[in-house]
């Protein structure tokens, strides 16, 4: 029968003698002499498939850029277009047997430049109105053998817009055969071409990033199984939800951190790539055509800035799930109410 | 302290493997928690450490009914239960005094100011030396002695240990049950699962014993 109460004598033989917190004896203070930590968080980081998630998170990053580099492109060139457009009007006039046409043109210059917000006519002699006919008549053809109309482009100021309905009116009775054109159709059309670009580009960006979240936490889920004795163990020593998730987060944080700067760069390299080529082929036949749909191909400061945004975002996005995910699975751990 | 009323626990749609258990731990008491293998000891220790529900009855912790406590209030109450595994659960990747350091760790206590606590605890329980190896390195006493620190260091108000002696040899589990007496003397109540007659006959203390799911308490 024990009697007294004796401490527990070490098989290494340590001194030991009374009082210190848990009632056990104080040791001799001595430095230890190896390290005592082993430097490794509580949540070890070779359960957690850290390459693979690093890798979709990259790849996840990498189309969020892109789509929104595209979005930001196409809503510049859909700006440029419409304010180009709305920058200029036309007028026709059809050539009539009753109409003298110089006449005719000089009576509407005179109409249109009397309103305000007009900076300047200028009519498209026959030549050049020949070259605009050129790609559906052919070349070598002379207008004055068929009833084509003439036209005027009419530059605005852009400070105030012309009374566009007065300006159709006066023309139109003053103006036989003439005709307004404020491109208002094109503009529409434009810009709701331009709005549904945008939607679609949102669209997929909202997408790629809910990818992401998912992908997060299942990977989040992974770890867990993958950590379950240590987070009971931690639940058990009286770890909260708090800690435990921090745990998790603090990693997942930096995967997210290292997967989404590797994609969001892979992303930046590649709109400068696009655009120096662009700018090397100009001249040529791929180059015009490409900037006929994306102008210049130059991504904004603001397209890069957004990249930038979307790469703590996604980092963000990562340690946020991850921690939301953890937060789930211990309270469920921890209730014990039925 | 810990008590409970007319509990009953069956896993499943099987038989009970626990019915009509009442009895209480009182604070500052000594017991030692027995009965053959497979009588339910560790189902008990499970149900007094909150880690299962009881199919019926009811169990009160520290006051309060087991059942209505909050999960955000549940880590404050497991700080006051200190725990003993029967297989230890020491995490393999960190050292022995980070694994002690563990319940400190977690209540946000900076390294500084219980460094020293565990350093003496660890000395205490013979692992001065080997503080700084990870558990697998550790005999199964070590790992037993490494799971005694980590559940003594913030002096807990009740002890829970599963068979803590299960995997020593007896000059070692007399001295394991010398520390939880040392405990027990130091304010905290102790409940010891074992089937060691040996161990049990060298302390005079209350017993719980268990027998096909039912308890018979020798005070």
């Amino acid at each position: 029968m024990i009697e007294s109460g004796t401490p527990a004598e070490p098989d290494n033989k340590a001194k030991t003698d009374n009082g210190n917190k848990a009632g056990k004896p104080a040791s001799p203070r001595r430095k230890p002499s190896r390290k005592l930590r082993s430097g490794r968080s509580i949540v070890p980081r070779e359960t957690i498939a850290g390459t693979t998630l690093i890798f979709v998170i990259a790849i996840m990053t990498f189309l969020a850029c892109i789509t929104l580099g595209a979005v930001s492109m196409v809503n510049n060139s859909a700006d440029r277009w419409r304010s180009d457009i709305s920058r200029e009007v036309t007028v026709q006039i059809r050539p009539t047997d009753s109409v003298d046409m110089e006449s005719a043109i000089r009576q509407a210059t005179q109409v249109i430049l009397g309103f305000d917000g007009v900076s300047r006519v200028t009519v498209l002699n026959p030549a050049e109105t020949a070259r605009l006919l050129e790609p559906w008549l052919g070349s070598g053809l002379d207008l004055e053998e068929l009833p084509v109309p003439r036209l005027m482009t009419v530059a605005l100021t852009g400070d105030t817009e012309p009374d566009f309905s007065a300006m159709r009116e006066k023309l139109e009775a003053e103006v036989p055969g003439s005709s307004l054109d404020d491109h208002r159709a094109w503009v529409e059309r434009l810009t709701t071409m331009a709005m549904t670009m945008v939607a679609v580009g949102t669209g997929i960006f909202l997408l790629v990033m809910a990818a992401t979240i998912t992908t997060v936490i299942f990977a989040t889920r992974g770890a867990m199984a993958g950590n379950r004795d240590v987070v009971e163990v931690l639940h058990f020593v009286g770890a909260d939800s708090g800690f435990i998730s921090s745990q998790f987060q603090r990693h997942f944080l930096l995967l997210g951190l290292k997967g989404a700067a590797a994609g969001a760069a892979g992303a930046i390299l590649l709109f400068i790539i696009l655009s120096i080529w662009t700018s090397a082929s100009l001249a040529t036949p791929e180059g015009d055509q490409i900037s006929a749909l994306f102008g210049t191909f130059t991504l904004s400061w603001g397209g890069y800035a957004g990249m930038v945004i979307v790469l703590f975002l996604v980092a963000g996005l990562t340690a946020f799930t991850s921690r939301w995910t953890v937060h789930r699975q211990v309270n469920t751990l921890q209730n014990y109410r039925k | 302290m810990i008590k409970f009323e007319n509990v009953g626990l069956r896993y499943g749609l099987g038989r009970e493997v626990l019915s009509d258990l009442s009895f209480q731990i009182a604070p500052q008491s000594f017991q030692f928690l027995t009965g053959p293998s497979g009588a339910g000891k560790t189902s008990l220790l499970r149900l007094m450490l909150m880690s299962i529900r009881p199919t019926r009855g009811l169990i009160r912790v520290f006051g309060r009914e087991a059942s209505t406590i909050e999960p955000c209030q549940m880590p404050v109450i497991r700080r006051k239960i200190g725990v003993v595994f029967q297989d230890f659960r020491l995490l393999n990747h960190l050292t022995t005094y980070e694994n002690v350091a563990l319940p400190l760790q977690v209540r946000g206590h900076m390294e500084t100011s219980y460094r020293r606590d565990v350093i003496d605890l660890l000395d205490w329980v013979g692992l001065g030396e080997r503080m700084h190896v990870l558990p697998p390195v550790l005999s199964g006493g070590e790992k037993q002695r490494a799971a005694i620190a980590r559940a003594l260091i913030d002096q807990p108000d009740i002890l829970l240990a599963d068979e803590p002696t299960g995997n020593v040899d007896p000059p070692l589990a007399r001295r394991l049950l010398r520390l939880f007496i040392e405990l027990h003397r130091s304010g905290t109540s102790v409940v010891i699962a074992t089937h060691d007659l040996t161990l049990m006959d060298q302390f005079d203390a209350r017993r719980l014993v268990l027998n096909s799911g039912r308890l018979q308490i020798y005070d």
